[in-house]
C-alpha cells in the first residue's frame, strides 16, 4: 500500500499494535504515527456518523489523536489502544453533540432498555436490490439521515457495533456502559433503521404471504 | 413453541449467530412457519448490508493532513518546551 494513501492501510491479524504502543509510549513519533495512520479513518468515520457533520468529526480527530498523544503515558495498555481511542472519540463526539442546541434536550446517558417494549409496525418486503435504484450520494444521504435519527445512545452503539465492527465487549467498554446495554440498544437500533429503510424500499402492492 | 415477541428479544443473536444449536434450531424454525418473522430477519439483514456498502473506506487527503500537521506541531512542542524565563 502506498504511503501516499492516508488511512487505507488494511486490518490485518498479524498486526502488533502493543508493540507499536510500546515504541510510541518511549517517545517514538513514528511509531505513534503510525498508530494514527492505522486508525484515523476509522475514528473519522465515526465521528462523522455520531456528529453527523464533517466539521465536527474533523475537530473530533483532531482532538482525539492530541488527547491520545498527551496522554499516552497514562494508558495503561489493559485495553487495546484502539478502544482507548474509540472510547476518547466517542466522547468528543458526544461533546459536540451536547454543545449543539437542537440536541440539549436528548439525554445521552439512557436508563438501560429491557427490550420489552421493542415495537415493529413495518412489515414488508423490499423490492430486489432497492439500493441500486439511488446514486451512491443519494444512497449516503438517506442512510444517514436514518442513522442521524436515532437517539444518540442508539446511535453509538450502532456505528460501533454495526459500521465500525468492534465485538458487543469491546463496544461496552468503548462507550463505559454494560453488555447487556449494548445488547438492548443495538436491537433497537436495528430494528428503527430497519423500519426506516423499509418505508422507501418496500415493494409497492405487495402481500407479505406471497414471500414464502 | 416460541412467539414472535420471543423470537424478536433473540434477532441480534440469530443474525450475528451468537446462539446456541438448540436456540438456532428453534428460532429458525420459528422463521419458517412465521411469515411477518421471515420478513423482518429478511429485511434486517438488508439493512445492514447496505450500511456496510456505503462505508467510506478513506479519509480526505486534506484532512489527514491537517491531522498530522496538528500532531507534528503538539510533538515538537513537547519534545522542545519553551525555556523558563
Amino acid at each position: 500500500m502506498p504511503a501516499s494513501e492516508p488511512g487505507a492501510v488494511a486490518d490485518s491479524g498479524l498486526f502488533d499494535e502493543s508493540a507499536l504502543v510500546a515504541k510510541a509510549r518511549a517517545g517514538d513519533a513514528a511509531a505513534f504515527n503510525d498508530l494514527v495512520t492505522r486508525y484515523e479513518r476509522k475514528i473519522f468515520r465515526l465521528a462523522k456518523h455520531i456528529t453527523q457533520s464533517d466539521e465536527d468529526a474533523e475537530d473530533v480527530l483532531q482532538e482525539a489523536f492530541l488527547k491520545a498523544y498527551e496522554h499516552l503515558p497514562d494508558f495503561q495498555g489493559q485495553s487495546k489502544f484502539y478502544t482507548w481511542i474509540v472510547r476518547i472519540a466517542v466522547n468528543e463526539s458526544l461533546m459536540k453533540l451536547r454543545k449543539r442546541k437542537s440536541d440539549r434536550t436528548v439525554p445521552l446517558d439512557e436508563p438501560l432498555d429491557t427490550g420489552e417494549d421493542v415495537v415493529v409496525r413495518e412489515i414488508a418486503v423490499w423490492e430486489d436490490d432497492p439500493e441500486k435504484k439511488y446514486g451512491r450520494e443519494e444512497l449516503a444521504n438517506i442512510l444517514d439521515e436514518a442513522v442521524q435519527s436515532l437517539r444518540p445512545a442508539f446511535r453509538t452503539v450502532f456505528v460501533l457495533r454495526d459500521i465500525e465492527e468492534l465485538s458487543t465487549e469491546e463496544t461496552a467498554e468503548a462507550l463505559g456502559i454494560s453488555v447487556p446495554a449494548v445488547k438492548s440498544r443495538l436491537l433497537r437500533a436495528r430494528l428503527q433503521l430497519r423500519e426506516k429503510l423499509t418505508r422507501l424500499f418496500k415493494r409497492k402492492g405487495d402481500n407479505v404471504f406471497d414471500y414464502m | 413453541m416460541i412467539t414472535c415477541k420471543d423470537f424478536l428479544k433473540e434477532l441480534n443473536e440469530f443474525l450475528d449467530e451468537t446462539v446456541g444449536p438448540e436456540t438456532k434450531a428453534e428460532l429458525q424454525r420459528h422463521v419458517t412457519e412465521c411469515p411477518n418473522c421471515f420478513v423482518i430477519v429478511d429485511t434486517t439483514k438488508k439493512t445492514l448490508k447496505v450500511f456496510r456498502g456505503v462505508t467510506e473506506k478513506t479519509i480526505p487527503e486534506d484532512v489527514h493532513n491537517r491531522l498530522m500537521k496538528a500532531l507534528e506541531k503538539k510533538m515538537a512542542a513537547k519534545a522542545a518546551p519553551p525555556p523558563a524565563s
